[in-house]
């Protein structure tokens, strides 16, 4: 669609497949997949179009820099040129994919430092808020920075990579009230003043999770990045609902409390992922607004692509590079600016969807925040569909308890042997034995967290941190509770049953093999993503989220057993909460009585195939 | 032109980033040393512009003759411009491109440096962004001196860099003196950009040390002696063993 065109942006929806729906896409890794939807019980969730962006963003940041939020002074008065400077920033998982040069980190960082020249000062150190990942190279460092920052700060040393594994590097701050140690990065610690940098590409980033998480290492992230927290966050997306968040928040008040002084700026882009009129603009189109030339492109690519090699076909999507535009930048205060940064994610993400449905579809594309110029290994298809796409809704997950997932990607037993060497072990020796987050975590978590080796290869390498498989297993822990399958469409049929999932060969086989475990005729929600949208799921006959739901589980207890999740069903008759399994009939076509999904379990796998069944099954 | 360019000049371009929010005509203007400035500036002006770019060439140098004119005109697309007489003939010319759509290339010192140092600049770009209300880019080109530089007809190769600056506007009531005196103090900036990095600079020029395009008040040794490696003639001395 050309950008003249694109004035009023039209909301997310969602759409009722019947007979005349065209072919639905998937994406599905460094490849797509169209496919049809069942007619009459399906429904596709579209996400809304590109806001706008800012017209002049690098004044809209001046502005938010000397009209900050909450209790903060403007950025220039906080500045003196005998002070100790740090400005930390979001590393390479965001956003994704990485965006068009100026980065808005490039253009953030700027203006930062220019109010940093007029206060006159000299000290001033830049860091990559990497925690576990892996470190940025030069060129990934250029492109976040630009080449003006970074040929200025970089070759005397004060442009750099976190080490979480330095203690030199790292200072223990303290303790919250719930014992969580809460550790930082010693310059930002004794900084007087911090200033983070954020890009909020979904609602999970950003308020006290970039210091608390991004300045700091396994003793204070492990805290919150475990199975328990991820089971208690409902979503994880939903900050005032997500244990993770509020881990990270009481982390953050110790923070504050030692007398850190933290400036932050957050910023929002708006859902121009692929472009208005590029190669790639018909992947956040409708389908059926597809033009003949985007057929002809789309055939065209998966011809083009049909004939690369899986090496050259990662390199093609590897060098996409989003135009994604500024909608908002916020600074001051961290929980002020964090609340106005959500409202404006939310008012590029959320689409209201009624009730929830007995099978979720969601086609996984080639790039997930641990894969950027990288290999997406199965552990990391894993967690981008159980772990952030799954999430991606509020108020309730988009599927019902003891629903089914369908992803569709080729999951290749493949892995970045410098990325990713963690994962090469954790995926032969820990998934081969346990697929219980719980388990493992006892287990083996802190032998790979303490690894030398590996240690040693996220410090000198650019390797993830040992103990990083584990995260990305453990994001996948609430989906694992609630869902009783999960299918991978397309994938290696061997790297899918390692993890515990079903393969299917075809979308249709997927489908038979689902009406297994919910029924026959099951309900059908494809959540078409990207660009990014986040499901604010009602009750089908209320407006607004599901105050049921909301008001039985604020904050699940943390005594509650793991893997036995806690159950957060409508109290109210399940046609009021949950989507029907098929809508009302048509007057021309007879159909099925509508069916409302149960919680009771169905069919061989059951309600609660979770990850326990499939673990003793193995065995 | 681009591969003479790229032979003769091997050009590094710094900068472009800053256009990216740039939207229509704007008017280019930049420091000047050699016969290769133009070429050079304008094969690094990004397409959008590059498109629809006409270029101020001096009226009394450049369209001397029929021949010269054909081949200023035909070659880089020039537009006379005088600079020895007054005259709103030139400055007419110029608006009625700009407001047709096209871009505007000139070199307000008005031409090539005598002794390697910058020249106070003249205030036709400045009082044309006033009365077209269009943006003026400022650029720095370094190293250009040492290709084509006044007085000389063999051009010697050697390295270049182009350092694109922001966008700067007129402000409400502004005058061109003024504006042009901006103008003159952003690409100061950007010279010191290209010589040491854009934090030093930034900090020099918010205390306002930014080094002087002129150069020092001094006799003429004493001004050659401060280009230093800026100097016509002077190479860099080339280290053949990497610094310990």
């Amino acid at each position: 669609m050309p950008k003249d065109s694109h004035r009023h942006p039209r909301p997310g929806f969602v759409l009722e497949v019947d007979r005349s729906t065209p072919p639905i896409l998937f994406h599905h890794g460094e490849g797509f997949r169209l496919e049809k939807l069942p007619a009459g019980r399906s429904r596709v969730i579209y996400p809304g179009e590109p806001l706008d962006g800012l017209a002049n963003p690098d004044a809209a940041i001046r502005d938010a820099l000397e009209n900050p939020l909450g209790d903060s002074e403007p950025l220039s008065a906080l500045l003196r040129p005998d002070m100790k400077l740090t400005i930390a920033f979001d590393d390479i998982s965001l956003p994704l994919p990485p965006m068009r040069r100026p980065d808005i980190r490039q253009r953030v960082i700027e203006a930062v430092l220019d109010a940093a020249a007029a206060a006159g000062l000299d000290d001033v150190h830049l860091i990559a808020a990497l925690a576990l990942h892996r470190r940025m190279t030069e060129d990934e460092l250029r492109h976040a920075v630009g080449d003006r920052v970074y040929d200025a700060f970089a070759p005397s040393g004060n442009l750099y990579n976190l080490d979480a594994e330095d203690p030199d590097q790292m200072v223990v701050v303290g303790e919250t009230d719930q014992g969580e140690v809460v550790q930082i990065n010693r310059r930002a610690a004794e900084s007087d003043l911090v200033v983070y940098v954020n890009l909020n590409l979904v609602a999970m980033d950003g308020g006290w999770k970039s210091t608390a998480t991004g300045l700091s290492g396994y003793p204070a992230l492990r805290h919150h990045h475990n199975p328990a927290t991820m089971l208690r966050s409902r979503s994880f997306m939903d900050r005032p609902r997500s244990e993770l968040h509020h881990s990270n928040w009481r982390q953050g008040r110790v923070l504050r409390d030692a007398g850190i002084r933290i400036f932050q700026i957050e910023t929002t882009v708006n859902n121009n992922t692929f472009g208005y009129d590029g190669p790639l603009a018909m992947l956040q189109k409708r389908e059926w607004e597809w033009t003949g030339r985007d057929r002809a492109l789309f055939m065209a690519m998966q011809a083009g692509l049909g004939r690369m090699s899986k090496r050259a076909r990662r390199q093609v999507f590897a060098q996409w590079r989003a135009p994604y535009e500024l909608t908002s930048v916020q600074a001051g205060e961290v929980e002020a600016v964090h609340e106005q940064t959500t409202e404006n994610v939310m008012r590029q993400q959320l689409v209201p969807v009624e009730g929830q449905t007995d099978v979720l579809t969601m086609g996984l594309p080639y790039i997930c925040p641990y894969n950027v110029n990288s290999i997406m290994n199965p552990v990391l298809v894993a967690c981008l569909g159980l772990g952030y796409f799954f999430n991606l809704y509020r108020g309730r997950p988009l599927v019902r308890e003891g629903g089914v997932l369908i992803m569709s990607h080729p999951t290749p037993w493949d892995f970045h042997p410098v990325h990713h060497p963690s994962y090469i072990d954790f995926f032969e020796q820990v998934l081969a034995e346990t697929t219980d987050p719980v388990e493992m975590s006892q287990k083996y978590e802190q032998q790979f967290a303490e690894d030398e080796w590996y240690r040693h290869l996220y410090r000198t390498s650019y390797a993830y941190h040992g103990v990083h498989p584990f995260y990305m297993w453990y994001w996948c822990a609430h989906a694992l509770d609630h869902l009783g399958a999960v299918i991978v469409v397309g994938g290696d049929a061997r790297a899918v049953r390692r993890m515990g999932f079903r393969p299917a060969t075809t979308f249709q086989d997927a489908l038979e093999m689902a009406s297994d475990v919910v029924g026959s005729r099951p309900s059908v929600t494809h959540f078409h993503n990207p660009p990014l949208l986040m499901a604010e799921v009602r009750c089908a006959s209320r407006r607004g989220p599901c105050a049921v739901a909301l008001a039985r589980s604020p904050a699940p207890s943390a005594a509650r057993p793991s893997g036995s999740g806690p159950r957060r069903s409508c109290a109210g008759p399940s046609s009021r909460c949950a989507r029907p399994a098929s809508p009302q009939p048509s007057s021309r076509r007879r159909r099925p009585v509508a069916r409302a999904p149960t919680s009771t379990p169905t069919g061989p796998g059951g309600r609660r195939a979770g990850w326990r069944a499939r673990r003793s099954s193995r065995r | 032109m681009r591969p003479a360019v790229a032979a003769l000049a091997r050009p590094e371009r710094t900068g472009l980033d800053r256009l990216d929010d740039l939207e229509g005509p704007a008017i280019f203007v930049a420091n000047h040393h050699s016969h290769i400035d133009t070429p050079l500036l304008v094969t690094s002006i990004p397409t959008p512009w590059r498109r629809e770019l006409v270029v101020g060439a001096a009226a009394d140098y450049f369209f001397a003759t029929r021949v010269t004119s054909a081949v200023s005109a035909l070659a880089i697309g020039a537009i006379p411009i005088e600079r020895s007489k007054v005259g709103r003939r030139s400055a007419d010319l110029a608006a009625e491109l700009i407001g047709d759509g096209w871009s505007f290339m000139v070199f307000p010192e008005g031409g090539r440096s005598p002794d390697g140092w910058g020249q106070p600049f003249r205030g036709g770009a400045a009082y044309l962004a006033i009365r077209q209300q269009v943006p003026v880019v400022p650029v720095h080109l370094a190293g250009t001196g040492r290709i084509l530089r006044k007085g000389r007809t063999t051009p010697t190769p050697s390295r270049t860099t182009v350092t694109f600056g922001s966008p700067l506007r007129p402000r409400q009531g502004e005058s061109s003196r003024r504006f042009g005196g901006r103008l003159e103090q952003a690409v100061a900036e950007l010279s010191d950009e290209a010589s040491t990095d854009w934090w030093q600079a930034r900090r020099r020029a918010h205390a306002g040390r930014t080094p002087s395009l002129y150069g020092p008040d001094a006799s003429s040794w004493r001004r050659q002696w401060s280009l230093g490696d800026r100097r016509p003639g002077a190479r860099r001395a080339r280290r053949r063993w990497p610094a310990v």
